[in-house]
C-alpha cells in the first residue's frame, strides 16, 4: 500500500504541465483528483515515476456555453471537479444528465477531488462521466506542443485504459451539445452505491451509452437504429447488448451483465421519455 | 433514581472526537525510540514447495537493516495447534522453509530504517516456489487426494459428533433438505494488525499490539517463544475494532518481539489493507446441510446439521467453532429430535477465526433457513410454524438435547413484540398487492427467532477480575481484565462503580489492557464483558464498602451495622444521624481503600430475540434493498441503552452485510480476488434503513445485574432474517433458496430457474 518511488511536480499552468510532459516523456502522469491513480499506484499496479499535479492550475475549472443558437456547446474545464459539475446551474439547466450523472459518481470524497477531465482520460469502462458525454456526443478538446484538437466521444475512448490522446496531450476541455428540456435517463446498477457500475446505461435524444459492457464506454448502436426506424423503447432496449463485449467479474458474468444492459437501457430510454 | 439504565453518553467520545485514539500505530514511546519497521515477505501462491528464497538484492537496499528467513529461527519451534483435539501433525511455522499453504504465508521478513523503505525491498526478495494444487473448497479438502499437511495423511483438523441414524427423519410426513452456504466473510477492523516490541535491559521485552484481551495475548506469546510470561509486558493500546479477529495474539506480534531480540533493536509494523486481507483471520466458511422433517401441521419432529468448517491453512479458533455450532443446532425449537456433526478442514486459503457470533449465526442461519423451506415445503405462514415449534416460556434453566442449558427465555413474545412492531399483517397485505399488480418491485418479509450463548467459557473460565480504588481527592480508578475497542467499558463500568458509591462517573477512570498493572483478565470475546467484567466491578464496589465499613465503624465509632452508604456524599453514614459520616474519600486518606475481586459467573447466559427483516426485490435485476429492519434483542438488564443499542445497530448492520453483499472469493489456484476494499464490499449507511428497535428485557439469574451479552445478537438475528427476506420476495416466483449473500445476479439467476422450471412442469 505505499507506492513505488516517484517524483513530484507541481505546475500552475497547462503550459508548463505541456513541458513538463515533453521533459518527463511516458513514465509521467498526471495528477488531477488522483482518486482512480493514487489507489493504483499503492497497489502497484501503475508505477508512474514522474507525477505531474495538475489540480492547481486554476483556469481548468469552468461551465459555460459556448455560442449561441442551435449549435451552441457547454464547455466544460477538465479540471472541474464532480461536486462542482454537480451544482453548476448552466450545467443543470444547458445539460442536465451530466450533473445528475456527477452527483452519482463514487462517494462525496470522490465527488470532491475526481474532474471530468481526469475520468475523461483515464478511460475506465466503468465510469460514470464518459458514459454521459458519449451518450451527449461532442468532443474532448486536447491539448498538445503542437496545439489543440478536438476529438469526438466517439473516437476518443479506444480500449480498457485506451484513448486517442498521446503522451504529450492532455485533456482541457469537454464540449457536448446543449440538450435543454430534452429528455435524458440514467441508470446505473451497483449493489453499493459508492460503487463503480456493473452496468451503466446513459440515453438522451435517441442515443444510448453503457458502462462496463466492452473495453471502454460503449454506444448501444443497435438500439439506437431501432429506435430511428420507430421500434418501441422495449423492441429497441432489447438489442442493447448487441456489439458489446461484456467481461466477467464476481459482481456479473457476460450473460448476467447482457441482461442488465438491455434492462437498463430500457428504463433509461423510458425515464427520458417520461414513461 | 439509579443511574443504571440511563443513557449516559460515552464518556471516552471527547479525546477520541478531539485528539483522536492512540492505536499501536500511532504510539510515540521513549521504548520505541530508533525502532526497526518489519514488512512481510508472503507467498503470491497458494500452495507450493518452496525451493528457494534470495535475500541477496533485498540485502542491498536502501534502509535495509536485516532479512530474516526460516534459516534464520532456529531457536524457534514452529507453533502447535490450538486445541489438543487437532491433529498434531498440523503445526504452523513462523516462516515457511519447504512449502506454503495459502496467499499471505509468510516467507521472510525485511526490517529497514523507515518503513516505506520496507516494501520496495520485500519486492527484491527472490522467492522460487514449485506450485502444488490448491485446495480452494471444503469438498476439495474432504476429498484427501492433495494433502496440505502430508505428514497428518488427511486434511481434517478434528472431528465432532456422529452420522444421524438411518431411522432418523423416519415416520416423517415432509422430509425437506438444503445444502446451504455460510460464506466465507472478512472481519476488516478500521485498525488493521500492528505490533511494536522493544527489550529492557532487564531482559523483560514489552509489547504493544492490537488485540482483545492483553493477558490472553501475553500468555500466548509466552508459549509460542518459550518465556516465562511475566518477562512480558503487553499493553493494548487503543484499538480499533477486533469483531473477533483480534482475539488473543497473532503469530507475527510474537515475531516482533522475537525480531526485536534477534536485530537488538526495537522493532515495529503495521499491515496495510492488502494485507490484512490476506493475513488477518477470516471468519465464517461453512458448507452445510440441514434437513427437517415434521407433520403437515407444521410441527417439526426431527432436525439435522451437517456441516464442513472451513479453517483455512493452519488451525485457529475456526477448528473448534463446531462445538458452538453443533451446541446451538435447534435454537430456540423444542424440536424432539436434533442432530448435528461438524468436520473441520484445511484448505490453502486465510486461516479462519471468530468473527462476530462465532458459530452461533452459523447455527441460526441453518435453523431459519430450514424453518422456512419446511413452511413453503407444506404453505403454511413461517410465523406460524416458528409459533408452533418455539419452546414454551421458561423461567428455570432448560437443557436442549444438544446439551446447552438455557438460562431463560420467551421467545413467543420476542417473535411476538417483532411481529406487532413490524406489523406483520399489513405487510403481508402489502406484498399480495404488489405480487397480483406485478410490480417490478416486490416486497419480501423475513424472520428469524434466535438464541445465543454468551459468556461461554473461553478457556480462561467464566470469571472476570477488577480492582478498585477510592483515592483521597475524591476520584476512583476501575481496573478490569476486559478490553474495550469500541464497546464503551469506560462508561459503563464507571456507571456500576458509581452506582453504588455515589461517585461521579467523570470522576472514575477505567483502566484495561496492561498487564503490568492488570495480570488477570479473559479480554472482550463472546459478548462477555459486562455479564462478567461488569459483574466484576459491582462484586468489588460491594467489597469496598463493606472494606469501607469496617474502617469507618472504628473512626466513627459506631456499629459497622449502622452505617449505610450515602450516594448523596459518596460516603457512609449513621443511620438516623444526618450530617455524621465519612466519605471514602476521607477513608482513603487514611489507608488505601482499595479491594480486588474476581466474579465467577459459573455459567453462560443465552440472549434470545426475534428480528423482521422488510426488502424491496426487483425482480428484472435480482437487487434486494433492505427497507425496515425491526429487532428484539433482550439482553436481560440493560446497563446503559446507548451502548447496548450501538452493539444492535452495528451487529445488525454486519448481519445485513453477510447476508446482501460480503463474500471472501478465491479463485481456481487459491488466489483471493477480493483482496482490497474495491473488491470487498463492506456495508456502509448508504445500503441500510434506519432501525427500528424493540425493548424486551428478561434478568437473567446468572449474575447480580442480571446482565446477558449484547454484543454479537444483532448479527446472528439479522443475517437470516434478511436471507430469509430476499427469498421471500421471491417466493411466488418459485424460488426456495438463495445462499448468501444474496447477491442481484445469484438472485436474477434463481428466479430466471424457478421460470424455467415451472414451465417444464407445465409442459
Amino acid at each position: 500500500m505505499i507506492p513505488s518511488p516517484f517524483e513530484y511536480v507541481k505546475v500552475r499552468s497547462v503550459d508548463e504541465a505541456l513541458a513538463a510532459l515533453t521533459e518527463h516523456g511516458e513514465d509521467a502522469k498526471l495528477l488531477a483528483g488522483g482518486h482512480s491513480l493514487l489507489p493504483i499506484m499503492k497497489l502497484r499496479l501503475a508505477i508512474p515515476t514522474v507525477l505531474i499535479d495538475i489540480s492547481g492550475i486554476s483556469d481548468l475549472s469552468y461551465v459555460r456555453v459556448d455560442g449561441d443558437g442551435p449549435d451552441a456547446m457547454v464547455a466544460i474545464g477538465a479540471g472541474t471537479r464532480h461536486f462542482e459539475l454537480e451544482r453548476d446551474d448552466v450545467a443543470r439547466t444547458e445539460v442536465p444528465l451530466l450533473p445528475h450523472v456527477a452527483g452519482r459518481v463514487g462517494d462525496p470524497q470522490v465527488r470532491h477531488r475526481g474532474t471530468i477531465g481526469g475520468t475523461t482520460a483515464h478511460s475506465d469502462p466503468a465510469s460514470d462521466l464518459p458514459t454521459a458525454l458519449l451518450a451527449l456526443g461532442g468532443t474532448v478538446v486536447l491539448q498538445g506542443p503542437g496545439g489543440r484538437r478536438e476529438v469526438p466521444v466517439t473516437e476518443f475512448w479506444t480500449g480498457f485504459f485506451e484513448t486517442a490522446m498521446s503522451p504529450d496531450e492532455m485533456v482541457v476541455e469537454l464540449r457536448v451539445p446543449r440538450t435543454g428540456s430534452i429528455g435524458w435517463g440514467y441508470e446505473k446498477f451497483t449493489r453499493r452505491e459508492n460503487d463503480w457500475p456493473i452496468v451503466a446505461a446513459a440515453a438522451v435524444d435517441g442515443r444510448v451509452a453503457l458502462a462496463n459492457m466492452a473495453g471502454s464506454v460503449v454506444r448501444a448502436t443497435a438500439t439506437e437504429e431501432a429506435l430511428a426506424r420507430g421500434a418501441s423503447i422495449a423492441e429497441a432496449a432489447e438489442l442493447a447488448d448487441q456489439g458489446t463485449s461484456p467481461g466477467a467479474d464476481m459482481h456479473a458474468d457476460q450473460e448476467y451483465r447482457r441482461h442488465l444492459a438491455r434492462l437498463l437501457t430500457r428504463r433509461a430510454l423510458e425515464t427520458a421519455a417520461g414513461v | 433514581m439509579s443511574i443504571l439504565g440511563t443513557r449516559v453518553v460515552r464518556t471516552e467520545d471527547p479525546l477520541f472526537l478531539t485528539r483522536g485514539a492512540t492505536y499501536t500505530d500511532d504510539l510515540v514511546d521513549d521504548r520505541l525510540t530508533g525502532a526497526l519497521h518489519a514488512t512481510f515477505v508472503r507467498s503470491q501462491v497458494a500452495h507450493g514447495r518452496l525451493l528457494s528464497v534470495d535475500t541477496s538484492a533485498a540485502l542491498e537496499a536502501p534502509g535495509v537493516v536485516a532479512v530474516v528467513t526460516a534459516a534464520d529461527l532456529s531457536d524457534l519451534v514452529p507453533l502447535p495447534p490450538p486445541f489438543p483435539f487437532i491433529n498434531q501433525e498440523m503445526t504452523r511455522p513462523w516462516l515457511a522453509s519447504d512449502r506454503v499453504r495459502f496467499v499471505g504465508d509468510p516467507i521472510a521478513v525485511v526490517l529497514t530504517e523507515e518503513r516505506y523503505q520496507g516494501e520496495d525491498a520485500a519486492e527484491l526478495v527472490a522467492v522460487d516456489i514449485d506450485p502444488l494444487p490448491a485446495v480452494v473448497s471444503t469438498a476439495d479438502a474432504a476429498r484427501d487426494e492433495v494433502l496440505l499437511f502430508p505428514e497428518a495423511g488427511t486434511n481434517v483438523m478434528a472431528s465432532f459428533g456422529e452420522p444421524a441414524p438411518a431411522d432418523f427423519f423416519d415416520g416423517c410426513e415432509v422430509v425437506v433438505t438444503q445444502a446451504l452456504v455460510n460464506q466465507r466473510v472478512a472481519p476488516v477492523p478500521l485498525e488493521s494488525r500492528a505490533a511494536a516490541a522493544s527489550w529492557g535491559a532487564d531482559g523483560r521485552v514489552t509489547v504493544w499490539c492490537t488485540n482483545q484481551g492483553a493477558q490472553q495475548a501475553r500468555g500466548q506469546l509466552g508459549d509460542w517463544l518459550k518465556m516465562d510470561p511475566d518477562l512480558i509486558h503487553l499493553i493494548t493500546p487503543d484499538v480499533g475494532g477486533g469483531f473477533g479477529a483480534k482475539i488473543g495474539a497473532d503469530p507475527e506480534y510474537a515475531f516482533v518481539a522475537w525480531l526485536a531480540k534477534h536485530v537488538g533493536r526495537p522493532v515495529r509494523w503495521a499491515e496495510s489493507r492488502s494485507e490484512n486481507l490476506v493475513g488477518m483471520l477470516h471468519g465464517r466458511g461453512q458448507d452445510q446441510v440441514v434437513t427437517i422433517g415434521g407433520r403437515r401441521d407444521g410441527t417439526v419432529e426431527a432436525y439435522s446439521l451437517v456441516f464442513d468448517q472451513d479453517c483455512g491453512a493452519y488451525p485457529r479458533i475456526g477448528a473448534v467453532l463446531p462445538t458452538l455450532t453443533m451446541l446451538m443446532a435447534p435454537g430456540v425449537y423444542g424440536f424432539p429430535k436434533v442432530h448435528s456433526q461438524g468436520r473441520a478442514l484445511a484448505t490453502t486459503t486465510t486461516s479462519i477465526g471468530a468473527y462476530r457470533g462465532a458459530g452461533r449465526p452459523e447455527a441460526t442461519a441453518a435453523v431459519e433457513r430450514a424453518i422456512d423451506l419446511f413452511a413453503a415445503e407444506i404453505g403454511m405462514d413461517p410465523a406460524d410454524v416458528r409459533r408452533k415449534n418455539l419452546l414454551p416460556a421458561f423461567h428455570e434453566p432448560h437443557t436442549t438435547p444438544m446439551g446447552a442449558t438455557y438460562d431463560n427465555g420467551d421467545y413467543t413474545v420476542a417473535l411476538d413484540k417483532a411481529l406487532d412492531a413490524a406489523g406483520y399483517a399489513d405487510l403481508r397485505a402489502e406484498q399480495a398487492r404488489r405480487r397480483e399488480a406485478g410490480d417490478a418491485r416486490q416486497l419480501g418479509i423475513g424472520l428469524s427467532v434466535y438464541v445465543e450463548i454468551t459468556g461461554a467459557d473461553n478457556g480462561a473460565g467464566t470469571k472476570e477480575a477488577a480492582e478498585l480504588e477510592v483515592h483521597p481527592d475524591g476520584t476512583a480508578t476501575v481496573l478490569t481484565g476486559t478490553s474495550p475497542h469500541g464497546q464503551g467499558h469506560a462508561t459503563a463500568w464507571a456507571m456500576i462503580a458509581s452506582d453504588q458509591l455515589g461517585i461521579p462517573v467523570e470522576k472514575i477512570t477505567v483502566v484495561h489492557g496492561d498487564t503490568d498493572r492488570v495480570p488477570e483478565g479473559g479480554g472482550t470475546m463472546g459478548s462477555r464483558s459486562l455479564q462478567q467484567g461488569g459483574a466484576a466491578v459491582h462484586q468489588a464496589a460491594g467489597e469496598l464498602i463493606e472494606l469501607a465499613r469496617r474502617r469507618a465503624a472504628e473512626k466513627l465509632e459506631a456499629n459497622p451495622e449502622d452505617l449505610v452508604v450515602d450516594l448523596g456524599m459518596a460516603g457512609l453514614a449513621v443511620r438516623g444521624t444526618p450530617g455524621v459520616g465519612v466519605t471514602f474519600a476521607e477513608l482513603a486518606a487514611d489507608d488505601r481503600l482499595l479491594v480486588n475481586t474476581v466474579f465467577n459467573a459459573n455459567a453462560p447466559t443465552f440472549p434470545f430475540g426475534a428480528h423482521v427483516a422488510v426488502v424491496e426485490l426487483d425482480v428484472e435485476s435480482g437487487k434486494a434493498q433492505v427497507v425496515r429492519m425491526v429487532t428484539v434483542d433482550d439482553a436481560g438488564t440493560i446497563v446503559n441503552p446507548l451502548l447496548a443499542e450501538g452493539q444492535r445497530h452495528g451487529g445488525i448492520a454486519q448481519g445485513v452485510a453477510q447476508a446482501l453483499l460480503e463474500e471472501v472469493l478465491y479463485d481456481e489456484d487459491g488466489n483471493p480476488t477480493t483482496s482490497t476494499l474495491a473488491d470487498y464490499p463492506f456495508i456502509s449507511a448508504t445500503e441500510l434503513p434506519s432501525f427500528e428497535l424493540v425493548e424486551m428485557s428478561t434478568p437473567t439469574p446468572m449474575n447480580p445485574l442480571g446482565a446477558k451479552g449484547i454484543g454479537e445478537a444483532g448479527t446472528i438475528g439479522s443475517t437470516p432474517a434478511v436471507q430469509n427476506a430476499v427469498i421471500d420476495a421471491a417466493a411466488h416466483l418459485g424460488v426456495r433458496h438463495v445462499d448468501m449473500p444474496a447477491t442481484p445476479m445469484r438472485v436474477w439467476r434463481a428466479i430466471r430457474q424457478a421460470g424455467h422450471n415451472a414451465s417444464q412442469e407445465g409442459n
